[in-house]
């Protein structure tokens, strides 16, 4: 399970913008995305498709996950960006538009094929599943768990507004309940859960408000179209120093504990149990520190 | 042809310019100096009714003592505002004048319409800190009579208090003036903020020419030009556009490239100790490195640290950290930013200073030389960290040297900050096209891909060594570049000379040839 990897942000970044791509390692987020899809032209999809398989095969992204968006597959696109991107080994696949089990299965079988063929081992490319219509926030949980190679379950907040034929707004409220459907079914499939971009790139304190919502409901990390997004949604993510120093607390007792074959012990006067510690353990992993 | 101390050929002498000095080293030729007199000042002596005031530029110009082959200075405070360059030497021009020195302390965009000046003899000589554009084209394609002389701000205070530079005429724009050549720019409709460079050629100047737009009652108050020195008062129309004096370039990027290089340059500060209480500060305009300015200002304010200075070209970002508290003063030598003029007028800790007081290396007392830190531009660095700001990677001249080696030498850590890649171009190269800043007064550079730190400073490698920070080794860092964009092609120039790049100290550090 690759749920403990950070994904505090996720950078899009247009496939078909080589200055962009060259750069996309060097801005420190967790993940960068490299799109085919929606930031590329119907006229411009071969020269990105081939742009995007150089430079992964080329650049150096300092130890950022890598994904790239494919198009739908739905569309004549997906099968072209997979075949040349798969060989390509990045992290992930991130499959846009998701509805059904059956997309994934079809994703899944696909990529299967060209990894056989490549003699790349099974299961290396992963698949982000993008739920953005009404449809795929219903079938959220069968999506996230339709294959081991799903490890993350994310929302496209701006097509799924559009689908359900509504205004995406400053507080979404209208996406509350899809927000909060995802987080569960990434929660039940032990998957990482994304969140949305926030578009306004001057908002900061809208984009930090929305990003501590966020992290409320339980999502992992967020989407970002900017790289000066970054640092406020790990500034959000990042663990106060004093919970920085319980976690450590609770988890030095907890191994001493262990060791000791006591199973439920206090601290502070507050018993810790196994998801305390869970918790605990969480909290320094998102504070860099090490297990 | 001899080689200096960075090992670069020198011409021993130049026609119509004399002989040479190597550079030595960046304090070398100022320790060996001895028993040196600054030049005499000219004797501006009037009778009591001697009349300043002229109707326009054409009585002035008949008044004063013109002659070929004379040196004419200007003042850049405009930057690409400036509309005093071209109408005076139009007007000089149509008089029949001819192999003029034109030794304005910068040439910027506004100053493209010379070149006709250049191609027929009538400016064959230039002393300048920078040119750009059009004229940096034509110096570069070999136009100019003579070679042009690029020197750092301070390099021309020195010069001009040395007598190498002699001035026979100054002309000098003021945003307000009196009618006994009392002058200011930090008001009126065309104030332009300082006037640090104008400082010199009034003081020096055989004739001084103040010209305005906003003549005020006696006396025009504050006086950063004084009457005593000033010949003639000319009022004129306009004498440039303060709004393009720095355009949008004083205020923080919201670039994320440069935002990026910044809080990682920030950092590096941070972990060599320097941002400590009373430091003082130093940074470019726009870009990357005034971006730090902002990194560093959340520093001092999480560890309520408050600095000293700042210092150089001064900006709005800059004006904000001294009425917020986070800096006792700012020293302007020149306002980047017409919104700083305001300050300038009213605000007793914002400083008007002289280019001498700046930076000049032959006193007892310039501002760089207390600096703590600085935070500079580059075009191009070579792996021995030698900086270039002045030619650009096609071997046009397309950028000046400011205050670049002078700060560079005299701040107790100097940062350069640039993308490691622009334009698909590499800036960190084993040979770069010409040398302003010697490397050995460069400690650190900042690219968004890592960090170097300069051998020559190993106090600041340990400090550095657990920071956390991407340090990096120069020349690895240079091969990672290198393997992104390719070994760019060099532009190819001939044997002759067409510019000089004097160090600060007036020694010759590089020279500029005729592009191919």
């Amino acid at each position: 399970m690759k749920q403990n990897k950070l994904r505090r942000t996720m950078l899009y970044i247009p496939g078909n913008n080589p200055n962009m791509i060259q750069n996309g390692g060097v801005y420190g987020a967790d993940g960068i995305m490299l799109d085919l899809e929606d930031a590329v032209a119907i006229s411009r999809k071969k020269d990105a498709r081939i742009l995007v398989r150089n430079m992964l095969q080329t650049m150096d992204f300092y130890g950022a996950e890598i994904t790239v968006r494919i198009n739908g597959l739905q569309t004549e696109f997906a099968l072209l960006d997979m075949e040349a991107i798969v060989p390509c080994k990045p992290d992930a696949l991130r499959i846009p538009k998701v509805e059904t089990m059956g997309d994934i299965q079809t994703a899944d079988q696909i990529i299967s094929k060209i990894e056989k063929k490549h003699k790349i081992p099974q299961g290396t490319v992963k698949i982000h599943a993008m739920v953005e219509t009404a449809l795929g926030v219903e079938n959220a949980f069968q999506i996230a768990q339709a294959s081991p190679r799903v490890v993350v379950l994310t929302i496209g907040g701006q097509d799924l507004t559009a689908d359900m034929g509504v205004k995406k707004t400053l507080n979404g409220q209208e996406i509350a309940y899809a927000r909060q459907r995802i987080v569960m079914a990434a929660k039940a499939a032990k998957v990482a859960a994304l969140d949305t971009i926030f578009a306004d790139v001057d908002d900061e304190a809208g984009l930090i408000k929305e990003t501590e919502m966020i992290k409320e409901l339980g999502f992992d990390g967020k989407a970002v179209i900017n790289p000066r997004q970054i640092n406020l949604v790990h500034t959000v993510f990042t663990p106060k120093a004093a919970e920085i120093e319980k976690a450590t607390r609770i988890v030095k007792a907890f191994k001493k504990a262990q060791k000791d074959g006591i199973g439920v012990f206090a601290i502070d006067g507050k018993m810790i149990d196994a998801p305390v510690v869970a918790r605990a353990q969480r909290v320094l992993d998102l504070a860099g520190e090490k297990k | 042809m001899t080689k200096n101390a960075i090992n670069i050929e020198i011409p021993k002498e130049i026609k119509g310019f004399g002989k040479l000095a190597p550079f030595k080293g960046a304090w070398k030729t100022i320790e060996a100096l001895k028993n040196m007199s600054k030049t005499p000042a000219p004797i501006h002596a009037k009778t009591k009714d001697h009349q300043k005031l002229c109707k326009n530029i054409q009585t002035c110009l008949d008044k004063l003592d013109l002659k070929d082959g004379m040196t004419i200075s200007f003042h850049h405070h405009f930057r690409g505002g400036d509309e005093t360059v071209a109408p005076i030497i139009a007007e000089l021009a149509k008089r029949g004048l001819k192999d003029l020195t034109l030794a304005s302390s910068s040439l910027t965009s506004a100053h493209e319409c010379i070149v006709p000046y250049l191609e027929k003899g009538i400016v064959t000589r230039i002393w300048t800190s920078g040119a750009r554009g059009k004229l940096g084209k034509a110096i570069s394609e070999g136009k100019l009579a003579h070679p042009a002389i690029f020197h750092s701000h301070g390099g021309r205070a020195r010069a001009i208090e040395t007598g190498k530079l002699k001035i026979d005429v100054a002309f000098i724009a003021a945003s307000a003036a009196d009618q006994e050549g009392n002058a200011t720019g930090s008001f009126g409709a065309s104030a332009c903020g300082a006037l640090g460079y104008a400082k010199m050629d009034a003081e020096y100047a055989r004739q001084v020419v103040v010209l305005t737009d906003n003549l005020v009652d006696f006396p025009c108050l504050p006086q950063s030009i004084s009457q005593h020195n000033v010949d003639y008062v000319v009022p004129v129309k306009r004498i440039g556009d303060p709004q393009k004096i720095a355009g949008d370039t004083t205020r923080i990027t919201t670039n994320p490239m440069d935002l990026k290089i910044a809080e990682l340059a920030a950092k590096a500060i941070d972990a060599t100790g320097t941002i400590k209480e009373n430091f003082s500060m130093q940074t470019g305009a726009g870009g990357a490195s005034l971006a730090v300015a902002k990194y560093i200002k959340e520093i001092m304010q999480t560890r309520e640290i408050k600095g000293s200075f700042v210092l150089g070209g001064i900006t709005s970002t800059m004006v904000d950290l001294i009425n917020q508290g986070f800096f006792r003063a700012a020293f302007d030598v020149q306002s980047f930013d017409a919104a700083v003029t305001g300050s300038l007028y009213s605000n007793p800790k914002h400083v008007e200073i002289s280019a001498t007081q700046y930076a000049n290396p032959f006193n007892a007392g310039c501002m760089v030389n207390k600096l703590d830190v600085v935070i500079l531009a580059a075009l191009e660095i070579d792996t021995n960290f030698n900086v270039n700001v002045l030619v650009g990677s096609d071997g046009y001249i397309r950028g000046a040297s400011g205050g670049h080696s002078d700060t560079s030498a005299g701040a107790n850590l100097t940062v350069v900050v640039a993308p490691s890649i622009r334009g698909r171009i590499p800036i960190i190269k084993e040979k770069i096209a010409c040398v302003v800043t010697p490397g050995s007064t460069v400690d650190l550079l900042v690219t968004e891909r890592g960090i170097c730190v300069n051998p020559a400073r190993p106090d600041l490698i340990k400090k550095l060594k657990h920071s956390g920070l991407p340090i990096k080794n120069i020349q690895d860092l240079c091969q990672e570049v290198e393997n992104i964009c390719g070994k760019p092609k060099l532009p190819v120039f001939d044997d002759k000379i067409v510019a000089l790049i004097e160090y600060r100290d007036g020694t010759i550090l590089d020279v500029i040839k005729k592009i191919k």
